[in-house]
Parts: structure tokens; sequence; C-alpha cells
């Protein structure tokens, strides 16, 4: 579903939960960056992130995928909880087989890339389904040529990220998550790495991928992003929700105080 | 400068390059084995592994390999639960003993040019792993070794060279090996110079053999580190 007929919250409820965080906190030593983040996202959901830098948005996304290990609070994927335990007064995941899977589920994009530099884009997609979901490796090639196809950089299969535009390796990055079949896409920050000219190519893909319905959760700077292809925008300050609800409501009416404030540096 | 002489003395010292390659080979992979399970105690969550492997890199880079050598080959058999165990018959061979402390020995040297490998290893690379699900042996097999590999090798190429050379100190436990062949002709004929130099170029033509495979490898293994190819690679 596209941003325009998506449900708002409070009728969202017929569609799947594909993503339930409850409850999130994480502390850096004495530092409390996360203090308690719930956020629930349904099937087609593009939730766009934004937020101060060191408000807590990547350390929030990595505990989501479990990078970092959250303090406290609960993470649910698809209707599947991750179980957590405590071992010398830490919490730690109780299962790293079910980490292992539930990683494989979300899909993540990461702000610098983060391809493997030894192998060229091709061998970068079919990396995680042929080895982590041991699919056939004749399979796995045929779907990742038409993801890159549909990244637009089906002819660079065979060339290394070194050798890449920092739009191309991040298509390329975006094509590495969704060969996995992910229920959700976690971006952070996707385009920041990227010179001004490249970043339109980069946000097309994510809008087609909107459009096409998957489940994204998007930290951002991308205002015209957040506006007019999420369907709700989440302000974070201080490691705390500050205003949530869909695009219109919370660049408009019910625009906090701190929110008018953060969006002044970006002149809109 | 006689000819000859030089060519019956290079007949003679090839005839037993074959004991130095076995020697340089066997230590090399029974070296390599053994540092794997060395940087993986030294890079483990195990304390006692940990301080093990550590103790066992400073033993074997800190005291001269000849040294260690002797140890072995003397020093074994004043030990009675070696001298009558089954394996004795093996370790009171000079060529066991020195396959043994050759392999030892580099396999502190190549724990350390390993770990620094891993140490290498761009941490958002790993990250991307684990993102996929990838941990344990599979994120070792798939990502770190293959990165931790290419990272090593220039060093490791200098360490294999260095075992070359480390087998003429094999002829001081009696292996008869290019060195101690060498010295042995000196022994009758007294021609220092002709004989160590034939041997000398032995040893440099091996390594400059082994050079060229090393730089090959690396040249296979690196292709993302070189510039991008003129002509796109293979559009089909
Ligand atoms: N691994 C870490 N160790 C210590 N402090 C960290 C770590 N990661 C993040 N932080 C701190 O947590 C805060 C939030 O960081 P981050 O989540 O990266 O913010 P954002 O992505 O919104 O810019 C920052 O103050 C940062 O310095
Ligand atoms: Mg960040």
């Amino acid at each position: 579903m596209t941003a325009a007929n998506a449900p708002t919250i409070g009728t969202a409820m017929a569609s799947a939960t594909r993503l339930s965080v409850r409850n999130i906190r994480k502390s850096f030593g004495p530092h409390e960056v996360l203090r308690g983040i719930s956020l629930d996202a349904h099937d087609g959901d593009v939730i766009s992130l934004l937020g101060a830098s060191g408000s807590g948005k990547s350390t929030f996304l990595r505990c989501i995928n479990m990078l970092e290990i959250a303090d406290a609070g609960e993470i649910v994927v698809d209707g599947e909880t991750i179980q957590m335990e405590q071992r010398r007064g830490k919490t730690v995941p109780a299962n790293r087989r079910q980490v292992d899977r539930m990683r494989s589920e979300l899909g993540m994009v990461f702000q610098s890339f983060n391809l493997w530099s030894h192998m060229t884009i091709l061998q970068n997609v079919i990396e995680g389904p042929m080895h982590v979901l041991k699919r056939p490796r004749a399979d796995c090639i045929a779907e990742a040529e038409a993801l890159l196809e549909k990244v637009g950089i089906a002819d660079k299969r065979h060339a290394y990220p070194a050798h890449l535009s920092g739009g191309q390796q991040q298509r390329a990055a975006i094509a590495r998550s969704l060969a996995m079949k992910p229920k959700v896409m976690l971006f952070d920050e996707p385009t920041s790495a990227l010179d001004p000219e490249l970043v339109g190519e980069v946000l097309r893909v994510m809008r087609a991928l909107a459009e096409e319905g998957m489940t994204m959760l998007v930290v951002t700077h991308e205002m015209s992003f957040a506006r007019t292809v999420s369907n709700r925008v989440i302000f974070m300050k201080s490691g705390e929700i500050n205003c949530d609800g869909p695009p219109e409501h919370v660049f408009g009416a019910g625009a906090s105080p701190e929110f008018r404030q953060f969006i002044g540096h970006f002149g809109s | 400068m006689d000819l000859d002489f030089m060519a019956s003395t290079m007949v003679t010292l090839i005839a037993a390059l074959p004991m130095t390659l076995a020697l340089f080979s066997l230590s090399v992979v029974f070296g390599g084995l053994l540092a794997l399970l060395v940087v993986w105690m030294r890079v483990g969550g195990n304390p006692v592994a940990r301080g093990f492997a550590k103790g066992y890199i400073f033993v074997f880079r800190g005291s001269p390999l000849l040294i260690q050598m002797f140890l072995i080959f003397y020093g074994l058999g004043q030990f009675g639960f070696i001298r009558y165990s089954f394996l004795w018959p093996a370790l009171r061979e000079p060529f066991v003993c020195a396959v043994m402390s050759l392999a030892l020995c580099t396999a502190g040297y190549t724990a350390e040019i390993f770990r620094f490998g891993l140490r290498s290893i761009p941490a958002k690379e790993i990250e991307a792993a684990r993102a996929v699900g990838m941990s344990g042996f599979l994120l070792t097999r798939r990502i770190l070794a293959p990165i931790a590999f290419r990272n090593a090798l220039p060093a490791y190429s200098t360490e294999v060279m260095m075992m070359v050379k480390s087998t003429a100190l094999a002829s001081l436990v009696t292996v008869w090996e290019v060195t101690g062949v060498a010295q042995r002709l000196i022994a009758q004929t007294y021609r220092t110079m002709e004989v160590f130099l034939c041997a000398a170029a032995i040893y440099l033509i091996l390594n400059f053999l082994i050079l060229q495979v090393m730089a090959l490898l690396e040249y296979r293994l690196t292709p993302h580190r070189r510039t991008a190819p003129l002509f796109p690679v293979a559009q089909r």
C-alpha cells in the first residue's frame, strides 16, 4: 500500500503486526540513550524516524536486530518474541539461533553500506540466501540478478564494491538485504553518506519498495521522504518518542515545540 | 672459478633438495594448522586458553629456533615417559625433531600474523554479516577467515620465506638437507666459497619461486584492491 491510502494508526489493526517493540531501554555506562521506546509496525507501514544526531536513532535500530542488546524491553518479530535471560546481572539473548534467525528476517541497511569488499556485487547479494538460508545457488543467482535489475545496477554485478559510486553501493546493499526476503527492512540514514546528487537514486529505490508494500523503518534526515513516502513519522528526542503520528499530523497541527525547532534547521 | 666443480657441487646439493623441501612443506603445513589452533585459543573467550596461547606465542617467538631444536633433539630423550613411550622411535629421528621444532616455531609467528589479519577486518563488514544472521563457525568460514587471510598474506609470505631459510638449521641436528650436505662437501674439499655460493643459489631460486606463487595468490585473491578494470568485466 502507498502512503496515500495507508490506514492511520488507529485503524491499522486489520493488518498483521510485523514488528513490535515494547519499552526498550539502553544505557552506555551512566548515559541512558533509550528511555523506554515502544513501537508497532504493521504490514506495509513505512515509518520514518527523525531526530537530532545523538538522540538514539541508530541505537534503537541496532537494538531491534540485536547488534546492541537492550537492557530491558521486548522485541517481537512477526509474532515471535525474542527470548532473553539474565546472566551475571546482564540481559542477554537466551538462544543464539533464534537471534540469527530473527536477524535473517530483518533487513538492515547501514549508513556506510558495509558491503563485503572482497566479494563482487553478485556475491554480496547471494551470500546470505546461499549460506544462511541454505538455498540452491542457481535460485539465489537468478533472484539476485532480478534484484540488481530492480535497483538498477545489473550491469555492475561482477564489479567490486570499491569500484562503484556510493549510490550504487547503497543500492547493492539494499539488494543484499532484500535477497533475504525480510519481513521488515531497517534503514539507518541510508543516504547520509552520499554526495547530494546520488541521494535521489537511493530514495527512488526506497520509494518503490514502500509502494510494493514492504514494511520499513527508516532513520532519515530526508524530510521530503518522511513527508511523502512514510505513513507514520516518529520524532525522537533524548531517547524518547517526542512526537508520533501520520506525517500530516506531525508536520502540521501535531508538531511539538521540539519538533518545530528541529525542522527549523532544515529550512522547511 | 672451477665450473666443473661448481656443476658437480650443484648436482650433489640438488640431490639434497628433496629433504629441504620435505622439511619446509611439512613444517609449513603442520605449523599452519597449529597456528589456527593457537590463534583460535588466543582470540577466544576462554581466559585459560588465551593465557596458554599468549605464553606459547611468546616462548616460540622469544627464543632462538636453534635452541628450540636442540632442546627437542637432545632434551626429549631425558624424559622417561617420552623415552619409553610408543612415540620414541619417531621422536628420536632427527628429521622428525627438525620438522617438529620448525612447525612449533612457525606456529607462534603465524598465529600472530593471523591474529593481526583478524584484527584488521573492518568492523562494519562483520556487522553486516551478523545482520544477515551469520554467527559462530559460519561467520568465521564465510567472512572472517577469507578477509583475515587476505590481510595476512603479505606478512605470511615473509614467514614462509623465512621457513625456507630456517630449514638450514636442521643440518645441526644431523638432517642431510642442502646446508648439511654443503658442509659435508666443504669438509671433504675445503672449497668453502664455491660450495656455499651454490647452496645460497639454491635457496634464492627456491624463495624466488615461492615469492612468485605467493604474489600470484595475492593477485588472484584481491581483485577488489586493484583499480577498476578499463573494460567492464564480463558484461555477458
Ligand atoms: N557503543 C557505544 N558506546 C557508548 N556510547 C554510545 C555507543 N553507541 C552510541 N552511543 C551514544 O549513544 C547516543 C546515541 O547515539 P546514536 O544512537 O548513534 O544516535 P543517532 O543515531 O540518533 O545519532 C550518543 O550520545 C552516542 O554517543
Ligand atoms: Mg545514527
